[in-house]
């Protein structure tokens, strides 16, 4: 009698534990995708922001450079941008030269002749605000994360300067801000976006190549766009989640 | 009351063994080092911390606190409206009065001219309109600045507002 | 204009081909290069300590305390080259209250704490509590204090409690083996787990910086224990030299073989960033990577220890030729950090360009700094071992 007690508590302690540590162990599994995936959209009354750059408007006026650097007070040396945009040249032998004197900012002069060129084009760059986004995943402290809204912010009270994110960024985005001492990167102008206004750089695109909107709202101009044209992200094999399409993205870019 | 329950029986039932005596005092030393760290701990992390992820959740307020310097061209039609007439029927329609004026709050606030940039020159205009093999023809009307008019401001026949309007 | 944009406007006079605009600047300078050195001597020494007490391997006894008494000197340092080089180092601190559970740098300081509280102290701890005890006995006045409080008032010396301090040694011993291992792997692991830095990013960069910071320890304490003999005036005893010299060999080995294996497979698989990565080691890092980690840091070091190993003449060249290997290896570890810091940084992750690198003397993120915080352990070596003397310790009876 007192045997079969002591079997029967011994099989209930055993199945407990189990159920305890399995119940621990899911708990802990789940919470720890944070290594994957830094955010998941999770309200959805607010808009999840996406980019789009058509490559076959730009005209490499530079303004949209220009634009940011005066909106967000950036200095006008041509070592930090938070947004820049890029010459390819591909020449009839096959080589590539890209150039981006200052960003951009003061246009582009056409160097290479006419006769030697089988192609080119501008490609404008900026954050990816990209929502399995490897800088933050590695900021030590959290000081950079993705808002509610998917734009990927940094809190500059927090940065500590270790420049982990700057190395994470497969896009060349962040940098450090020589007087803040603080990480730095494009904000999609979140400032202007609270206040309903469009980033500065895609207020001042002449020819409509920035666009941007809340990919959530199927009848945004963004998901029609989507819909209706053939886009790429940028270094797609590294799935960072990169909300920014490029449409007419040619396989040379970088 | 459970866990100090549980913390109790633990200590009764290693009483029954021989206890080295550097163990409690290494334990004490390590308690005392662990319970340092976790008060400053609550004292040094910031309020609103974790609240919507691993960060400082009024960072969201800080990021949005930023002076704005572009206006938008809704503000600039407010008073603007003949240009705006004039543009929306010209080429020039669909870009918006900053991207050549430059950042214009200041100017919305002030109204004062000198609060705004007024473009003017050839290597301006040039920024667009200058030949380049990697501008499509589609996107922008290109001219060589070489060769047209050479000398002249574009604004002198051009209106920028609308530019196919030449001025006598 | 402001020196610092003088400076990057030098850089960008420099730089070729097309480099992303923010990239003009290295982010991670010399003071990276010489933490993951820095952990790696710490690693590698207390690996080398504990194949004595946990192996047995006896002809290292001489070894034993100087091993983890340089270990502790250098993890004491650690931190500084990493503190000294944030852009807010007032606020290091948050790495301790708020570390990102996704982030490999934010373990850093837990990793540390563990790794200096759990098992250097208190293995250094469980080791000298017997001498200490006897030492505060001994002495008078201030000394008699400093010792009676490192030990924590635990004064008892009976044989039960002294076979406590040994059993419990060991078992942190064991413990700090994959401590150890862990403080330097996640090195590698903050540079591995870096996808967009192919130069970084293989599966192989926690175990390559862990193979090489034992070659880095083992030739550290190899040094140490002939400098300490010199200036002790006893005499060096050779068959300590060749037992540490095994090691050595082996290790290296192993970490050529692991290094050798990262390049051979970068080079078979030639994916996209495979053309300026052979650029960048045929022209930017041809010195340090050919020359220095390969040649003088490796090459040379391993022949003349095979050499030493099957010959056995002439003992006053043995002593030189060891001491010359061990400068040799460390100078080639210390490349080999550099390669992959500085390297990794020097071409950009457009693939298409090249930035610069000049180091500074001055400043917080200069030469004189990295210098100060490579030289700093050594006085606090000096130190310790004016504190506890290895040989002025209770011989105890061995089991």
């Amino acid at each position: 009698m007192a045997n079969e007690k002591i079997t029967s508590r011994r099989k209930f302690l055993k199945t407990a534990t189990v159920l305890a540590g399995a119940t621990i162990g899911y708990t802990w599994l789940k919470s720890s995708r944070m290594l994957l995936y830094a955010a998941e959209p999770k309200d959805e009354t607010l808009p999840w922001y996406g980019i789009v750059i058509d490559i076959q408007k730009c005209i490499g006026c530079g303004s949209c450079a220009k634009a940011c650097k005066n909106e967000n007070d950036v200095p006008k040396e041509p070592f930090f941008f938070r947004t820049w945009v890029e010459q390819y040249t591909i020449k009839n032998d096959g080589s590539v030269n890209i150039v981006s004197p200052n960003g951009g900012i003061d246009g582009f002069e056409q160097i290479i002749a006419n006769e030697e060129i089988f192609k080119s084009f501008f490609v404008p760059k900026m954050c990816n605000h990209c929502y399995k986004s490897p800088c933050t995943q590695v900021c030590p402290v959290g000081a950079t994360y993705e808002s509610p809204e998917g734009v990927v912010l940094i809190d500059e009270k927090y940065c500590i300067g270790c420049r982990y994110c700057v190395q994470a960024c497969p896009y060349g985005c962040r940098f450090i801000h020589p007087v803040k001492k603080v990480a730095n990167k494009c904000t999609l102008c979140y400032h202007r976006l609270k206040k309903g206004l469009a980033p500065a750089c895609m207020e001042v695109c002449p020819t409509g190549a920035r666009m941007y909107g809340n990919l959530r709202d199927k009848n945004s101009d963004i998901v029609k766009y989507l819909k209706e044209h053939t886009t790429q992200v940028l270094r797609p094999h590294l799935n960072t989640g990169s909300k920014l399409y490029y449409n007419g993205l040619s396989s040379e870019v970088r | 009351m459970f866990l100090i329950s549980i913390y109790v029986i633990f200590i009764h039932i290693l009483m029954k063994f021989y206890i080295p005596p550097q163990i409690p005092r290494l334990a004490f030393a390590f308690g005392i080092f662990i319970t340092l760290f976790l008060v400053l701990r609550h004292f040094l992390i910031p309020d609103t911390f974790g609240k919507y992820g691993h960060y400082r959740a009024a960072s969201l307020i800080d990021n949005a606190k930023p002076e704005l310097h572009y206006a938008g061209q809704l503000a600039c039609f407010t008073c603007h409206q003949d240009i705006e007439e004039k543009k929306s029927q010209d080429v020039h329609s669909e870009i918006h009065c900053e991207t050549c004026h430059g950042p214009g709050l200041k100017h919305v606030v002030s109204g004062k001219k000198e609060d705004i940039f007024k473009p003017s020159g050839r290597e301006f205009c040039g920024k667009c309109h200058s030949f380049n093999a990697a501008k499509m023809k589609s996107a922008v009307f290109q001219i060589d600045l070489a060769k047209h008019n050479i000398g002249k401001n574009c604004i002198e026949c051009h209106n920028p507002h609308q530019p196919w309007q030449m001025k006598k | 204009m402001e020196p610092h944009y003088q400076h990057l406007y030098d850089i960008l006079a420099h730089s070729q081909g097309y480099i992303f605009p923010n990239e003009i600047d290295l982010q991670w300078g010399i003071l990276i290069v010489v933490y993951p050195f820095i952990t790696g001597l710490v690693a590698g020494a207390f690996i080398l300590a504990s194949l004595e007490r946990v192996f047995k391997v006896k002809i290292l006894k001489p070894t034993y305390q100087i091993a983890l008494l340089t270990a502790l000197s250098f993890l004491l340092v650690a931190t500084m080259p990493l503190i000294s080089h944030l852009s807010q180092p007032q606020r290091a601190y948050e790495i301790m209250i708020t570390p990102h559970s996704s982030s490999a740098m934010a373990i850093f300081g837990f990793v540390y704490l563990w790794y200096l509280m759990v098992v250097l102290l208190l293995e250094i701890w469980f080791d000298y509590r017997h001498s200490m005890v006897v030492w505060s006995n001994e002495r008078t006045g201030i000394m008699k204090w400093v010792y009676k409080i490192l030990t924590l008032g635990v004064s008892d010396i009976s044989p039960r409690t002294l076979a406590w301090d040994r059993k419990l040694g060991y078992i942190i011993t064991v413990v700090g083996i994959p401590s150890a291992f862990i403080l330097h792997g996640y090195v590698g692991f903050i540079f591995g787990s870096i996808k967009a830095n192919p130069w970084w990013s293989t599966p192989l960069m926690p175990i390559i910086f862990l193979f090489s910071a034992m070659v880095s320890g083992i030739a550290l304490v190899l040094l140490v224990y002939m400098i300490i003999s010199f200036f002790r005036k006893k005499s060096i005893e050779l068959p300590v030299l060749d037992s540490i010299g095994k090691y050595l060999f082996f290790v290296l080995i192993l970490d050529f073989t692991l290094e050798g294996l990262d390049q051979i497979q970068r080079i078979y698989e030639a994916e996209e960033s495979f053309e300026i990565i052979k650029l960048l080691v045929s022209s930017k890092l041809y010195l340090t990577l050919f020359v220095s980690q390969g040649l003088i840091g490796t090459i040379i070091p391993l022949i003349t220890l095979a050499f030493l190993q099957f010959y056995k003449h002439q003992i006053r060249l043995k002593k030189t030729m060891y001491f010359i290997i061990g400068i040799m290896v460390l100078i080639g570890v210390y490349s080999m950090r550099w390669n992959v810091v500085i390297g990794g940084q020097l071409f950009s992750k457009s693939f298409s360009g090249f930035t610069s690198f000049k180091v500074g003397l001055i400043g917080l993120d200069g030469t004189l700094m990295a210098a100060f915080w490579l030289i700093l352990p050594i006085g606090i070596l000096t130190f310790f071992l004016w504190l506890l003397p290895p040989w002025k310790m209770v011989k105890e009876e061995e089991d």
